[in-house]
């Protein structure tokens, strides 16, 4: 059989763990290809909402990177994404959906060999959680 | 629809050996809105950027993705190839097919699904991409700058120099700041004055230049390029014009206060001038020590005054001048010694901050250079020197190091020895940094040459016994407690932003680090601005600095301002929030999250967006509850667009 290939959305700010996600690919760190990124300005652009309809398309696990507490280049945006993260991570255990799903690491430009780290342990962690259950509603009323 | 071109490189083998680039390109040919595909060895080249260029103008494309490396990388030279052709550089889109795909993955059936996904979200934002122009306003082109110390001086003449207008606001009857007070400097002992003075002589003279002394920030309005300040300037009740400096109204007074410039080791008058050296030099009358003239209570100064310069019906002025940019040099106070019970200060007379010894030792200060003790003019014989008093001591006082304590309580050590030859000077110390040029040796010297001890530990206790202060401490090397009975007795405190900072810094909006020092925009790649577009930092009131350090910020603070001025218009990136103002309900939710006030309700109630003050986080977008707030070329629909060519 084959083995189960999660399907991850990464949100990256640009400032911090843009650069560092680069910098792992400048010292060749290797790790699972499952993610995809979507670059943002900062962290604090990702709407739940954003995260809610990845789950709801089929995204196994939602993977978002900010700037370290105090080094958010917008001063304050990465406590916004710290906090709306807590919240929705509370809502997605109501969904019915492992809360570990959604990951939030702080991981500056410098910290690459942290960015192929946290890659490859949360794609494991989606692994063994296995496909997503599916949140379409006119499947969950058949 | 849009007709996009995608050109995706090998970068050599180091995007082919991973990303079967030949199969992508026949593979993505179909793919909706994809007008045109290619590949080629080496994109960021020459050939390659004509090649984008060529096809550009064959297939009529209006948007271009290149899937290569980083966008740090080459975002900004294919944005400049599309110009060349006419298309809006944010028409450009980066696949991030090397550092995000071929370098961390080694399959190459893997590396190709990835790199085809990547490059699929990129077309499908560029689908949605608006061609944009930078956010432009008009540039007012002068310059204002807070605080007269030495970094705030240095700035008013570079910018100056380079031909624009400053208006300097010091709080202060003069300019000068601490380094006036100072007698000679590290590591090179030249006097501090003598240096510092022919440059305020320049900056008062400077045909470019408006001083405003006793004057503060009020309020400020507008943003950068266009700030409009309200500044308020307390009378001096002398006109300087008309003054002789013939110092017949101080003999006059009969109100005696203690002098500010000799932290309180000699004494003024209510009508004085601040020291000798004073630009602008005139007389003030200090109100608050002045017996009043409303109703005048005494009024001698005004009848010794022969040139009749003084008027008490002088009243405060409102000035509103119109900048372009402001220099915030608002430099540094002393951590009140009160603070630290344990060393006496203020209880003995003989135990002094590290300005008063200054004082002490300057040509121009209360005992005429002389090394002499406060509280009975002996020749103090042994002093003590205490450093870090209140420095590195997170439970009780200040966190962090006050950087020139070390090199200055070794000068103060040196020239104590070479006033009074048989004198011994002992340091406390926790640890030496004499990190920067010439001040290791500088260190060296002292202890080799001049003979200072140092005693690694801290001070417990300070008390008097006769004519004696006795200082009781640890040496931490030995382990030995350590009694020195001491003629006098010399404490480096912390260095703290200046009084009153903190509520200037509220007023202009400016953000502060936990002990109220000035943000900077990046720690390391933007000392010299503040966050807060338009605003730039100088010298000790961003972090503790001596005096080269200080005036080098001082001068790049001045350039950044000068590379400003050059420009007839303030231009910043228009990828920023739009507000769609059939939507916005103007619950103000964005306003608190905006951390540049960008965010304002305007008299229709929608939640408009300042786009020069806007740096386009996108925090208040995803705060709105109602879609109202969109940004510019990262729309929401852009966004759930890419996810779902992620999952699908």
């Amino acid at each position: 059989m084959r083995k189960f290939e999660p399907k991850i959305v990464c949100f990256l700010c640009k400032w911090c763990t843009y650069a560092g996600a680069d910098l792992a690919g400048t010292s060749r760190l290797q790790y699972p290809p499952n993610g995809v990124v979507i670059k943002t300005l900062c962290s604090s652009r990702i709407d739940p909402e954003h995260i809610l309809y990845a789950f709801q398309q089929g995204s196994d696990g939602v993977f978002i990177g900010g700037c370290h507490p105090g080094d958010c280049h917008y001063q304050s945006g990465n406590y916004k994404t710290k906090r709306r993260v807590l919240l929705l991570q509370n809502m997605l255990k109501q969904l019915g959906l492992d809360s570990k799903r959604l990951r939030l690491e702080w991981i500056s430009a410098s910290e690459g060999n942290k960015f192929a780290a946290a890659m490859k342990e949360f794609t494991e962690t989606i692994r063994n959680l296995g496909p997503i259950p599916k949140l379409d509603k006119e499947e969950n009323n058949q | 629809m849009k007709r996009i071109g995608v050109f995706i490189c090998h970068c050599g083998v180091n995007i082919a050996d991973t990303v079967d680039v030949e199969l992508l390109t026949e593979k993505l040919a179909d793919y909706p809105g994809i007008a045109h595909i290619e590949n080629y060895m080496f994109m960021c080249s020459d050939p390659g950027q004509n090649l984008i260029k060529d096809a550009v103008k064959t297939h009529k494309l209006d948007s271009v993705v290149v899937a290569a490396c980083s966008p740090t990388l080459h975002e900004s030279t294919f944005q400049n190839a599309i110009a060349e052709v006419d298309v809006n550089k944010y028409q450009l889109e980066i696949g991030n097919i090397r550092e995000q795909c071929s370098w961390v993955h080694s399959n190459k059936e893997e590396g190709t699904r990835k790199a085809e996904l990547i490059i699929k979200t990129a077309v499908e934002k560029a689908k949605l991409n608006q061609s944009l122009d930078p956010v432009s306003a008009p540039l007012t082109k002068r310059v204002l700058i807070i605080g007269g110390g030495i970094a705030g001086i240095q700035a008013a003449l570079d910018i100056a120099d380079g031909g624009y207008e400053v208006v300097l606001v010091e709080k202060k009857p003069s300019i000068g700041g601490h380094m006036i007070q100072l007698s000679e400097t590290f590591p090179t002992l030249d006097c501090s004055q003598c240096i510092l003075t022919p440059k305020m002589v320049q900056l008062g003279k400077h045909k470019n230049i408006k001083l405003y002394v006793n004057s503060e920030v009020e309020a400020i309005g507008g943003f950068m390029g266009n700030f409009k300040v309200t500044i308020k300037r307390q009378p001096q009740y002398v006109d300087p014009d008309k003054c002789t400096l013939c110092d017949d109204c101080t003999v006059a007074c009969p109100v005696v206060v203690p002098s500010e410039y000799d932290e309180g080791l000699t004494y003024r008058k209510a009508i004085y001038v601040p020291f000798p050296q004073a630009i602008p030099a005139s007389y003030t009358i200090d109100t608050e020590n002045c017996l009043g003239f409303e109703p005048i209570a005494c009024g001698e100064c005004k009848k010794a005054c022969l040139a009749e310069a003084i008027d008490y019906d002088k009243k405060e002025e409102i000035f509103i001048e119109d900048f372009g940019a402001v220099i915030l040099a608002t430099g540094f106070d002393l951590y009140p010694v009160e603070n630290i019970p344990e060393y006496g200060y203020g209880k003995y007379l003989d135990v002094l901050n590290g300005l008063q010894f200054e004082r002490i030792l300057s040509a121009t200060g209360p005992t005429g250079g002389k090394m002499l003790r406060p509280s009975d003019g002996k020749v103090p014989k042994e002093i003590v020197f205490i450093q870090c008093s209140g420095s590195r001591d997170p439970e009780r006082h200040k966190p962090y190091c006050s950087k020139i304590c070390c090199m200055y309580t070794l000068k103060h050590a040196k020239l104590y020895k070479h006033k009074v030859h048989d004198g011994q000077p002992y340091i406390f110390y926790i640890d030496i940094r004499s990190g920067g040029k010439r001040y290791e040796e500088f260190i060296q010297e002292g202890v080799s040459e001049d003979g200072i001890v140092y005693i690694r530990g801290k001070v417990a206790k300070i008390y008097k016994e006769g004519d004696k202060m006795i200082v009781h401490g640890m040496d931490t090397l030995t382990g030995h407690k350590v009694k020195i009975k001491a003629d006098m007795v010399v404490l480096a405190q912390s260095i703290v932003p200046s009084e009153g900072s903190g509520k200037l810094f509220k007023t202009l909006k400016l953000g502060t680090d936990s002990n109220g020092f000035m943000s900077e925009a990046h720690p390391k790649l933007r000392p010299l601005e503040s966050l807060q577009s338009g605003f730039y930092l100088a010298g000790a009131g961003q972090g503790p600095k001596d005096i080269p350090d200080a005036v080098s910020q001082a001068s790049g603070a001045a350039a950044k301002v000068l590379a400003l001025m050059s420009n007839d218009e303030v231009q910043h990136e228009p990828i920023i929030a739009t507000v769609d103002e059939n939507k916005c309900s103007g619950c103000s939710v964005c306003i608190g999250t905006c951390p540049y006030g960008a965010r304002e309700l305007n008299e229709d109630r929608i939640a408009a967006v300042n786009d020069i003050l806007c740096e386009g986080c996108g925090a208040c977008i995803s705060a709105c509850p109602s879609g109202a707030s969109q940004q510019k070329n990262l729309t929401d629909d852009q966004i759930m667009k890419m996810i779902n060519v992620i999952i699908n």
